[in-house]
């Protein structure tokens, strides 16, 4: 835990996070909790087809049943949508074909959810049914029957980058790994199930309470789609039961349950199962990665090349954006000179991925930071010696055009390589026991907006009235992650008052002011700073009025432990309730507001996607893994992660710790045990019995360490913290059990079943080939 | 199928509602009573998110029918501390981060609180097997075992400071 908390009252100190105590009485609400007297349930239906088109659809029956009070298909809201500008794809039920099996074909609403059940099974749809696209290096080479007419070859979008002179690079390397790589799919799996309550109210004004990470862009979108203008529109976000990127989309059970509510004129609830979790998905794609890297004798990276396929699934959503952090994130971390990558978002007939935690950089640092410990062990090389070596000196600019600010990766290095005995323990452990290591890197939040504008990312207001309790008024969105409690840290630090004095309004577009969401790890810097600005606005107004009264210069006054004080003067001193009504004397009201919009110089390169990596603040992570794997039943146990993370400036210690621990924990589970198993399209896991997200018995230990490196632009330094250790874990856990066991395992999850082929493959080589196989490692497990 | 007139003894009172007796406890307790506070995470009783206790021990509110509960003391998470007072374990999981987005939490505390009842000084073994029917996407864990950790601690102060006057 961070010691160091600079002169601060609050900031840098634990705190319990402000909405906690609702959390624990069970007394606060998430979505499926609220209920308004009339409401009705409202039911989907899926398609059961992977590719079909709809000859036509009957809803008379289901419409005749008692209790149903309005059905809904394509026909109902025929405006396209979709999360990017550049992909406006979806639709509130599909229109003309079905792409997936899940997608959406209707939607009842009706008096209870067993007569909702009932009247689904009603509905009369006349399929006729397609080739589907099932594996994307197979979508790529579609001639004909493509899934969206508009994407030829299946091909969402690509992108081809060269940074630099790799070839040059190449030539210069004394050794050279080529690898073939495969990350499985996996989902969020938040605890929480979807669910969306759209009230129609009397004056013909739609509220809609939902489980969303955005609700900014929900609010847009249920306007185009309802064809309402947003000023008729208010989203609310009640808590959210976790979101970890599967909220930060438009999901379409928000959209059709504000589809029915306008249609029935009455409040609709719509509550996901969660088989219909998986359906509609949003999660990591299926990633295969070529990669190809080059090492100099003396240990340095001379040159990257990788060409990368995700399975974007049947929509567009995030995708452009996933494949192009892909890229952006690649080779950033280090120093690195000449990088090509060529990435291809390719659809297939399959629910869309999205943006899960460490959007687009897990499957391509799993890749990269594997191979470099292969490359290690080939140049005889310590594997983290190499990362020493290959070290960004902040402040600087990638080849790629990123701004780097700050760069705690040397100290998160020495941070893991003391608490976990490196020295004592790499190579140094019995057969079947091991240790590796990796590192990772993140956003603070994207430099430049999906929809491009000059307006601020963030606004905050405050208000202070007579009864001297400050309200902080938010767009951020609380999912769990601590972003209420960092702002009022924030707001009770700059007032100098303490954190109950501050109450928050959070996440409600009628009441509060614009952010752009929570996901890709923004809240902290961006809504910390706009929170940071509004705060000092409110702090200096308080205080010219306070030095006005006494006849002093403002600079003379100091605001602490609850009082304005004159810093030479004890006689001039006021509490902060004294000083409020001074202010208010003074000023009339008392309107705080704050913004922030990233700096220029933080905005990226100028080429055709470098839109996108740019932030305005990287955090990073090293890992050390340590693990036992049992060489007759291929079974891996993690016996404990040491987990580094730079997040500039650890605001709330407890809640940095939390999202440390959260991260490597789902890093673990998609390195030995979470994989959405397909079978022509089918999903054959979908639910938490199948797909396997670790329970106590399996999480390792993790230890988790605070890194502080005080970025200049952060909120007292602070960056992102949420997101930037998960992509360390798989990779470091990767290269443990090749210290362990000597087999590479190129392929997620890693299952017992590719450890045994590997180990027999192993055995087969050194047999039959002498000693010249024995130091060569062995790739297993990298087949579809 | 009819309703039936249906006695449930919940968190100390006793409660009376007409639900089918297909009618789900997790249903009659979220919309019968409007005790929203036990979750719904999953379609097949892996997640715990809907456990509360049953006479003492946890179960799965959402794979038990309501009506074969009478007579039974059924306690929610809102049946934990009393008026204003947090008891020890949920003071331990909002104290420690083991409620991070706090959905999973109810399920986690009723487990704590059922595990600390029969067992006051567990062993991290024997905390880890209490909790193994829970899931929880967020904290990776480590929280969620401090808090129970701070929870046995307030605990054994507690005992500590009433022991005497009990003698």
């Amino acid at each position: 835990m961070a010691k160091d908390t600079n002169g601060y009252n609050i900031i840098g100190k634990p705190m319990a996070m402000t909405d906690a105590r609702a959390k624990v009485t069970g007394l606060g609400k998430y979505a499926d909790d609220l209920s308004v007297p009339g409401m009705l349930i409202g039911k989907i239906l899926h398609s059961p087809h992977a590719h079909a088109r709809i000859r036509s659809i009957d809803t008379s029956q289901a419409e005749a049943l008692a209790g149903v009070k309005v059905t809904a298909t394509g026909e109902d809201a025929r405006n396209p949508y979709g999360i990017l500008p550049i992909g406006h794809d979806e639709r509130a039920f599909a229109l003309g074909k079905a792409l997936y099996i899940g997608d959406n074909i209707a939607a009842v609403a009706a008096t209870t959810p067993e007569v909702a059940e009932r009247a689904l099974d009603l509905i009369r749809v006349d399929y006729e049914q397609l080739p589907g696209w099932f594996d994307p290096e197979e979508s790529m080479k579609a001639s004909s029957n493509w899934i969206n007419e508009e994407r030829p070859q299946n091909i969402e979008k690509e992108y081809h980058h060269v940074f630099g002179d790799p070839e040059k690079g190449f030539g210069e390397a004394d050794f050279i790994a080529e690898e073939r790589y495969y990350a499985g799919e996996v989902n969020q799996a938040a605890m929480e199930p979807h669910a969306t309550l759209a009230v129609w109210e009397p004056d013909n004004r739609l509220t809609v309470h939902s489980s969303t990470q955005v609700p900014f862009y929900l609010h847009r979108t249920i306007a185009a789609v309802c064809e309402m203008p947003m000023s008729q529109i208010r989203v609310i976000k009640p808590l959210i039961g976790g979101g970890f990127g599967g909220k930060s989309e438009i999901i379409p059970l928000e959209v059709a349950a504000c589809v029915l509510a306008k249609k029935a004129r009455k409040p609709v609830k719509i509550t996901y199962t969660r088989e219909e979790v998986f359906l509609a998905h949003r999660g990591r794609p299926i990633t295969i990665v070529y990669l190809k890297v080059g090492l100099s004798r003396a240990g340095k990276i001379t040159a990257v090349q990788a060409r990368v396929i995700q399975d974007g699934g049947a929509y567009c959503g995030y995708g452009p954006v996933t494949v192009l952090y892909s890229g952006a994130l690649l080779g950033a971390i280090y120093d690195i000179a000449n990088v090509q990558y060529d990435g291809f978002r390719v659809l297939t007939n399959k629910p869309a991925c999205g943006a899960m935690r460490g959007h687009g950089t897990v499957n391509v640092r799993f890749a990269f930071e594997s191979i470099l410990d292969q490359l290690s062990h080939q140049a005889g090389l310590d594997p983290l010696e190499v990362r020493r070596r290959n070290l960004l000196k902040a402040p600087c600019i990638t080849a790629n055009s990123l701004r780097v600010t700050s760069y705690g990766l040397p100290e998160c290095i020495e941070k893991v390589f003391e608490r976990s005995g490196w020295a004592e323990k790499k190579g140094n452990l019995p057969y079947g026991k091991g240790v590796g290591m990796a590192c990772s890197h993140y956003v603070s939040g994207a430099a430049n907006p999906i929809i491009r504008s000059n307006m601020p990312h963030t606004t905050v207001h405050i208000k202070i009235d007579r009864d001297a309790a400050v309200t902080v008024y938010t767009g951020a969105s609380e999912i769990g992650q601590g972003s209420d409690t960092m702002q009022v840290q924030i707001a009770a630090e700059i007032l100098g008052v303490s954190t109950d004095r501050i109450k928050l309004v959070a996440a409600d577009t009628e009441l509060t002011p614009i952010d752009l969401g929570s996901y890709s790890s923004r809240v902290t810097f961006m809504a910390g700073n706009a929170c940071l600005n509004a705060a000092k606005d409110m702090r200096d107004q308080i205080v010219a009025a306070v030095a006005r009264k006494f006849g002093c210069a403002a600079d003379d006054f100091e605001v602490k432990d609850g009082r304005i004080s004159h810093k030479s003067d004890a006689g001039k001193s006021l509490s902060f309730d004294e000083a409020v009504t001074v202010a208010l004397e003074f000023h009339g009201a008392l309107v705080a507001r704050g913004t922030y919009a990233p700096p220029e110089t933080a905005r990226g390169g100028k080429f055709k996607g470098a839109g996108v990596g740019p932030s305005p603040a990287y955090s990073y992570s090293a890992q050390v893994a340590e693990v036992t794997v049992d060489p007759e039943t291929g079974q891996v146990r993690v016996d404990k992660i040491v987990a580094a993370h730079d997040c500039g400036k650890a605001l709330n210690p407890l809640t940095v710790e939390g999202q440390i621990e959260g991260s490597v924990y789902m890093g673990f589970g998609q390195a030995l045990q979470e994989d959405m198993i397909w079978k022509d399209g089918r999903l054959m896991n979908p639910s938490l019995l199948e797909y396997r997200i670790p329970a106590t018995k399996e999480n390792p230990e993790i230890e988790s360490i605070i890194v502080e490196s005080i970025d200049p632009e952060g909120p007292f330094g602070a960056k992102e913290a949420g997101e930037g250790s998960l992509a360390a874990t798989i990779p470091a856990i990767a290269n443990a059990i090749f210290d362990a066991v000597g087999v590479r395992i190129n392929s997620t999850p890693i299952t017992p079943d590719k450890i045994l082929d590997a180990l027999r493959e192993k055995q087969k080589l050194a047999s039959g080939n002498g000693a010249n196989a024995a130091n060569k490692p062995v790739a297993a497990g990298g087949r579809l | 199928m009819n309703k039936e007139l249906t006695h449930l003894r919940v968190n100390g009172e006793e409660r009376e509602i007409a639900i089918t007796p297909n009618r789900l406890l997790l249903d009659a307790l979220r919309e019968d009573l409007g005790l929203t506070g036990s979750k719904r995470g999953c379609d097949d009783s892996s997640c715990g998110c809907c456990a509360v206790l049953i006479d003492g021990t946890p179960m799965l509110s959402c794979v038990a029918l309501a009506a074969s509960y009478e007579g039974r003391e059924i306690t929610t998470v809102e049946g934990l501390g009393g008026p204003g007072e947090l008891d020890p374990v949920q003071e331990g999981y909002a104290e420690m981060g083991g409620a991070q987005c706090g959905y999973c939490t109810p399920g986690f505390m009723i487990a704590t609180k059922a595990l600390l009842d029969r067992n006051p000084d567990p062993t991290m073994d024997e905390i880890r097997e209490a909790l193994s029917g829970n899931l929880c996407r967020c904290t990776g864990y480590m929280q969620i075992y401090e808090s129970v950790k701070y929870a046995i601690e307030k605990l054994r102060a507690k005992s500590a400071t009433q022991a005497p006057a009990t003698r």
